[in-house]
């Protein structure tokens, strides 16, 4: 028994690692995957290209106008001259957001009436659209705020210099700065780790059987549990290797503060990894080309990963999907590597979580080893 | 090794559909301890089904067989261990050395320590390959590859022994010296069953059988099937404008197999004695210059050929 077994990893790694082009592709695309979705995955929304548009053209409009050069959330493209010409310019995508002070607006203010700023949102991107208006609302209520104080010294200099006033004080528990890095990145970690560990398990095998190589081990006396852990001992191992790998460049690259322990995300990851394998057998066993079997773990990780509460919070999602939710591994592991990422919490909490996947591994794993026959029927 | 009193290989009715096609149609076989058994068939007509129904890789729909007296269906590990296989595909690790591909076929069969040097040498001497260890087997020429395939099927020295077109896509040569290992293997009781397209193998064969979508069409030694299957004798016709000859050939009452072999025709009659002068004459009669007309001995091919002409035609 462990000969056999000990014969197949012997041929597994050596077929990993003779080959320079695999050898690579275990370990470089991770690493740059993580770097582009650590970029690209995040709710923060900076340089919103902006054109203004400013018809007052007073001293007034045009300090407001600096709060918004001066802003790291928007780039001034253009300055207009015509109102004309904001239409065109959002439909060609140049710029997201339009802003227009109409004129008497340093007039209005100085007579302490209402004036008012235009906001013209590209809003096809709903998301950016009202994180843009939330911006601009804050500088405008900022300016507003600050043009009264000043105002108010003017007229009246004995008057006390702080204004009554009522501001709004984001203070977040655990991501301190609101960087939505911090909340992507073990995500992405999670993700990463579910497309990889999946498609090498199915693809190996199923990959096998195309080249007729599985026929003939078949008809070897090597156990069915001798194939299946010769097949997935390798990439259980290769996965967490590579979830170490990402879990660095979460650390070191981007930052992200790591409050937990290691042996609590060691535990999790594993017990995910034994998930992702069972699907990835699963997999193999319905899959004779590694077409079907790229197809098939596209109908896996396309749903696993939406409803994982990746981008979506599952808060968000209607009650019957949020229960369904329950099945997705990913959503455990995404919970515990949030929890031990930026809550820095320990199995006393994560325990549920730890339960679930290995329970949904367990399943998992019997099926597909129930599913995977020595035959070719 | 069996017991010298169960035979090697017993098919009885042996049926496999896939869902509404019948790929292997109520074959019976049996193969004798040290027999070479040659499967022919044209394509598709379930040889390769047969064999890996054979091996345990795919249930029978119906019927039984047993591979060294035990039952493929049931037991088929007690199979595994005793039959040695080489699929039709090429079937080794490509991106494996020879010596690796040797090492993990010698651990999956469990071949004892003590005797694995001894036979990792015998693999790589019989494969032509001692010396070339660590070349990486998929650049190897077809020939060793197959040799060295061959080689890691008998690791364990099975008394079993079957080969899905083994030779196809090799050198004469090297098919050649494939052959011999066969019959040196076979020598020392070794039971093969072997399917080929090649008709030259066929004759290196103790015993043919002949299958046809799916049924046995005929079986026996190869001479017995050249006389079965061929009632009367065969002539080699030469002449000018074949195709003329050919119609007019299949025409006269006593011929049959009317066939274009080359550039000559092959006719069956039931006698030469009569038969050679009567054909000469019914060509002459129509102008057409007969060069050269004389008995021939059948070869497989003419079997082959003759018997799958006649069947195609009763069944379609
Ligand atoms: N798994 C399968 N599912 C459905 N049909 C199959 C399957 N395997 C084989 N067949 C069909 O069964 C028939 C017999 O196939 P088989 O491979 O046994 O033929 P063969 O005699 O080996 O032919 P060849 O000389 O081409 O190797 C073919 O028509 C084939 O398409
Ligand atoms: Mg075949």
């Amino acid at each position: 028994m462990l000969r056999r077994l000990h014969e197949m990893l012997v041929k597994e790694f050596i077929q990993v690692f003779r080959d320079t082009r695999t050898r690579t592709l275990l370990f470089v695309p991770p690493i740059i995957q993580m770097l582009i979705f650590g970029y690209a995955a995040t709710l923060e929304v900076r340089h919103i290209p902006i054109a203004v548009l400013d018809y007052d053209n007073s001293q007034v409009s045009r300090e407001l106008l600096s709060r918004f050069t001066a802003s790291p959330y928007f780039d001034v493209r253009t300055y207009l001259s015509d109102r004309r010409e904001i239409g065109d310019l959002i439909d060609r995508g140049e710029v997201t957001v339009a802003l227009q002070i109409n004129g008497g607006f340093a007039q209005d203010l100085g007579k302490g009436q209402t004036a008012r700023l235009q906001v013209i949102v590209d809003s096809s991107n709903s998301n950016t659209a009202l994180i843009a208006v939330s911006y601009i609302n804050q500088i405008a209520a900022r300016f507003a705020q600050e043009f009264q104080r000043t105002q108010l010294l003017r007229t009246s200099p004995f008057a006390p210099s702080q204004m009554p006033s009522i501001v709004f004080e984001r203070r977040p528990l655990f991501n301190v700065n609101f960087d939505s890095q911090w909340f992507f990145v073990p995500g992405v970690i999670g993700n990463l780790i579910l497309v990889m560990v999946v498609s090498l398990t199915a693809f190996a095998i199923v990959r096998e059987r195309e080249i007729g190589t599985l026929e003939q081990i078949m008809v070897t006396p090597i156990g069915r549990l001798e194939f299946i852990l010769g097949k997935t001992v390798p990439f259980f191992l290769i996965g967490l290797f590579d979830t170490a790998l990402v879990s660095l460049v979460g650390t070191f690259w981007f930052g992200v503060p790591f409050r937990g322990s290691i042996g609590v995300l060691a535990i999790g990851s594993i017990l995910f990894i034994l998930c992702m394998l069972g699907i990835g057998l699963f997999i193999s066993t319905i899959s004779r080309t590694q077409q079907q079997a790229m197809v098939s773990g596209f109908f896996f990780n396309m749903p696993a990963i939406s409803f994982s509460g990746f981008g979506t919070p599952i808060g968000s999602m209607p009650e019957w999907l949020q229960t369904l939710t329950y099945l997705n591994p990913l959503r455990h592991f995404l919970e515990v590597l949030r929890g031990v990422y930026l809550k820095g919490v320990r199995l006393d909490v994560l325990w549920p979580q730890m339960v679930a996947m290995g329970l949904l591994g367990s399943i998992m794993l019997a099926i597909s080893v129930a599913r995977f026959q020595k035959s070719l029927d | 090794m069996t017991d010298h009193d169960t035979i090697p290989v017993l098919a009885h009715d042996l049926v496999k559909r896939f869902g509404d096609f019948v790929a292997v149609d109520h074959i019976n076989l049996e193969a004798r301890a040290g027999e070479v058994v040659g499967f022919l068939g044209p394509n598709g007509s379930g040889k390769s089904t047969t064999i890996r129904m054979l091996c345990g890789l795919l249930r029978p729909s119906a019927g039984q067989a047993l591979v060294a007296g035990f039952d493929v269906a049931r037991k088929p590990e007690q199979v595994r261990r005793r039959i040695g296989y080489m699929s039709q595909k090429f079937s080794l690790y490509n991106d494996l050395q020879v010596i690796e591909n040797i090492r993990f076929f010698a651990g999956m069969y469990d071949v004892p320590a003590s005797v694995l040097h001894e036979r990792t040498e015998w693999v790589l001497y019989m494969a032509g390959l001692v010396g070339r260890e660590s070349t990486i087997t998929g650049t190897l020429p077809g020939g060793w590859k197959q040799r060295l395939a061959l080689g890691c099927a008998v690791l364990h020295r099975p008394s079993i022994l079957f080969l899905d077109e083994p030779t196809s896509g090799v050198d004469p040569i090297s098919r050649r010296r494939f052959w011999e290992l066969i019959h040196a293997m076979a020598a020392e009781g070794v039971t093969v069953l072997v399917t080929t397209h090649y008709m030259d193998e066929a004759e290196y064969c103790n015993r043919l059988v002949l299958i046809f979508q799916g049924r046995i069409v005929a079986s026996g030694s190869p001479t017995e099937l050249k006389q079965q299957a061929m009632a009367g004798e065969l002539l080699l016709i030469e002449c000018d404008r074949l195709g003329p000859a050919l119609d007019l050939l299949q025409q006269v009452p006593d011929a049959r197999h009317v066939a274009l072999f080359g550039k000559a025709l092959h006719v069956v009659v039931p006698d030469a004695q009569t038969g050679i002068p009567r054909l000469r004459a019914v060509l002459s009669a129509h102008g057409i210059a007969v060069s050269r007309i004389e008995p021939i001995r059948a070869s497989l091919e003419d079997v082959f050929v003759s018997l799958t002409a006649q069947l195609s035609g009763q069944r379609t």
